[in-house]
């Protein structure tokens, strides 16, 4: 205290305000915190189930598949090839329930950030409010997301989930937002010449011609969900962040190379199929005929 | 019956626009309103009529793009009245808009402005896919627009596939595809190479004689505007200056700024034979003697008479030499003296004329449709025509050929 009254400036007691803003949320919203951290549990208990009941190769191949459809065989290739080495370090069930929390937390951001990015696209107003609020998220420590997330939905799957959700939001929103403002004003405006409704030219004309840039976004998304889920073990989320986290504290060099090579490979495939996704929107296939 | 009215209509941009409005109204100019907003478009009116090309022609920054936005209510004016096809667009509600615009007036952008992910027939079926039609009969409502402009076999392709040229004629069937009477035209040949931007406006007339739409044409190149315009509105930091046949606008601007605009135009392809026509000094009948032309050419002082007959069908000239020997050999006629002279129609621009004054040193003569003599073209006022007119009148005498 005497060290900072030299200062002349009075210590503020920021963060025993958030702190005690998080324990009335805490009490106060008690009922809807555990709606919603059932409903994120069903929907993990659900997700898990599906990409751990099957055996390696039936998950393995579909994910093949899946890279396959989205970019070729090249990549089909590749990510087999990742599998099989996760598979062969012993980390393929942590990397499926990372998967399984990226995906619930990706889903979820997506479903925010879209919509936002499109209101935020459309208000300038809505824009200068919403844009600081992002800033604070990205640049916040994602580990900072965990403590109050403990609070509120205790250690498990759910605050990871949520810290994950809030962390990776912000991209969604920027990009979305900035690939509607894009679109050609002109193109706009005929739409409107000719009668369009704001909803029609949303989905036929901003939505489609926003897409590349939308789908950068979710890839960004998905990216930051990854990094946030392994940091999630250490509020017990399940998962290669588990491994890491357990690695470090044991100073276990073996197990966290494996741990996080399982993880760079998840990235790498999860990066390639939703870039080569972005690919097909019907814009750049476009743009593709012409060159 | 008008198919587009604007009454003063105002248009101000900015924090306070009413009383921009209501400082111009008091005879304030534009840059004494900035601190109230920028004045885009004061007090403009006018009256299309249906099956016209009005083209408004200025400058960047006159207040055109913003003039023809309010045309389909894509812009609200601050004040004044818009009315298409009669209906007042200022008390329509936003659904009624859409479909004053689905029906009424349709547009065609400087950039084309076509959907790059549809193809050349989707983009074309656009309008009548927001109208609600079926795909069967937008498809083939579409096929014939593009058939129309020339597009026929290329339905298939992406917009990008396309040269510039090709798209803007995207742009003009879907706009025709759209099927409204009137036709909103946001500088739709300006970003085109001059050879293909020529072909495109002569393409247009000549969709406009088939369809009959009232087009209203926004350039900032008077050529064009010549060469399109039934008339033109000239504009100039958000006031209309002058509206006026593109001859009204050359021969008599109605003030400097027009005037010095006006000046670079290739006037021999906007002037017409029938602003330069004078009465013929001598016209005989194709029936009288030699001594009735005699007398005409003498009262005259000229030595040729331009030769008509009852109908007053223009049949060629007489020379003054011949017809006195005609007559002292006796002739009662002249007809066999006639020389065929080539003639010019009241339409013909000077460019075309020039030909015909060098193959005589008789002035021009012109003759309607039926070959009736209207009237001639004396070659020095082909040439006086070529200087262009001044709202100063010195400079006319100074630069005019002395007569």
């Amino acid at each position: 205290m005497t060290l900072l009254a030299s200062s002349g400036i009075p210590r503020l007691p920021l963060g025993d305000a958030v702190s005690d803003a998080v324990d009335w949320m805490t009490t106060t919203f008690r009922d809807l915190f555990d709606h919603v951290k059932d409903a994120l549990l069903w929907c993990y208990d659900l997700l898990e189930a599906v990409l751990t009941t099957p055996s390696f190769w039936w998950v393995a191949l579909a994910l093949t598949a899946l890279a396959f459809f989205a970019k070729g065989w090249r990549l089909a290739v590749t990510a087999l090839l990742g599998f099989v080495v996760i598979q062969a370090v012993d980390q393929w069930d942590n990397a499926m329930l990372s998967l399984a929390l990226v995906l619930i937390a990706s889903a979820i951001a997506l479903a925010v950030a879209i919509p936002l990015g499109i209101w935020t696209a459309h208000d300038d107003r809505v824009s200068r409010v919403v844009r600081p609020v992002l800033d604070f998220m990205q640049t916040m420590p994602g580990f900072v997301y965990l403590i109050p997330t403990v609070l509120i939905f205790r250690a498990g799957v759910v605050p990871g989930l949520v810290a994950t959700v809030i962390f990776a939001l912000a991209p969604g929103v920027r990009f979305t937002e900035l690939g509607i403002r894009q679109v050609d004003k002109e193109v706009v405006e005929a739409g409107h010449a000719f009668g369009a409704s704001d909803g029609r030219i949303l989905r036929q004309i901003q939505l489609p011609l926003a897409m590349p840039t939308i789908m950068a976004g979710v890839n960004q998304v998905i990216m930051l969900s990854l990094s946030m889920v392994v940091i999630s073990g250490l509020v017990g989320a399940p998962g290669l962040g588990q491994e890491v986290v357990g690695s470090v504290q044991r100073v276990n060099v073996a197990l966290g190379f494996e741990a996080g090579i399982s993880v760079v490979i998840l990235a790498i495939f999860l990066d390639r199929v939703t870039s080569a996704l972005g690919d097909r929107s019907s814009i750049a296939r476009a743009s593709k005929a012409s060159a | 019956m008008t198919a587009v009215r604007v009454d003063s209509v105002y248009k101000v941009f900015g924090r306070r626009p009413e009383e921009a409005v209501r400082a111009l109204r008091d005879g304030a100019g534009r840059d004494d309103v900035t601190k109230h907003g920028t004045a885009a478009v004061i007090d403009a009116s006018f009256e299309v009529a249906p099956g016209e090309i009005f083209v408004v022609m200025g400058l960047s920054g006159s207040g055109k793009s913003t003039l023809i936005r309010m045309l389909n209510g894509l812009w609200k004016p601050t004040s004044g009245t818009v009315e298409v096809g009669g209906a007042d667009l200022a008390t329509l509600s936003a659904k009624e808009l859409r479909t004053v615009r689905q029906t009424s007036v349709s547009m065609v952008f400087q950039h084309f402005a076509l959907l790059p992910h549809r193809t050349v027939l989707d983009n074309a079926a656009y309008p009548l896919e927001i109208q609600g039609v079926g795909r069967a009969e937008r498809t083939e409502k579409a096929m014939t627009s593009l058939e129309l402009v020339g597009l026929g076999g290329w339905e298939h392709h992406l917009p990008s596939q396309l040269s510039g040229g090709m798209r803007q004629r995207v742009g003009l069937a879907r706009a025709l595809a759209a099927d409204t009477d009137v036709l909103l035209m946001d500088e739709a040949f300006s970003a085109l190479d001059p050879l293909i931007r020529r072909e495109m406006q002569e393409q247009l007339v000549e969709l406009q004689h088939k369809l009959g739409k009232t087009i209203i044409f926004i350039t900032h190149d008077l050529n064009e505007a010549m060469f399109l315009g039934d008339r033109i509105a000239v504009m100039r930091d958000g006031r209309i200056v002058q509206i006026g046949t593109s001859e009204e606008i050359l021969s008599d601007p109605a003030n400097d700024y027009v005037a010095q605009f006006v000046a670079d135009v290739d006037r021999t392809r906007v002037l017409t034979a029938s602003t330069l026509l004078r009465r013929p000094a001598a016209v005989t009948p194709l029936t009288g003697g030699p001594r009735q032309a005699l007398h005409a050419m003498s009262e005259a002082q000229v030595s040729s008479a331009y030769v008509v007959d009852r109908a007053r069908t223009f049949r060629g000239v007489v020379h003054d030499h011949e017809v006195v020997t005609a007559q002292r050999a006796g002739a009662q006629g002249i007809e066999e003296l006639v020389h065929p002279l080539e003639t010019v129609s009241p339409d013909t621009p000077l460019s075309e004329m020039f030909g015909p004054a060098a193959g005589s040193t008789l002035p021009v003569p012109v003759t309607d449709d039926d070959g009736r003599l209207l009237g001639v073209v004396p070659r020095v006022a082909l040439l006086e025509a070529m200087v262009p007119a001044s709202a100063d009148d010195d400079a006319t005498t100074d630069e005019g050929t002395p007569s």
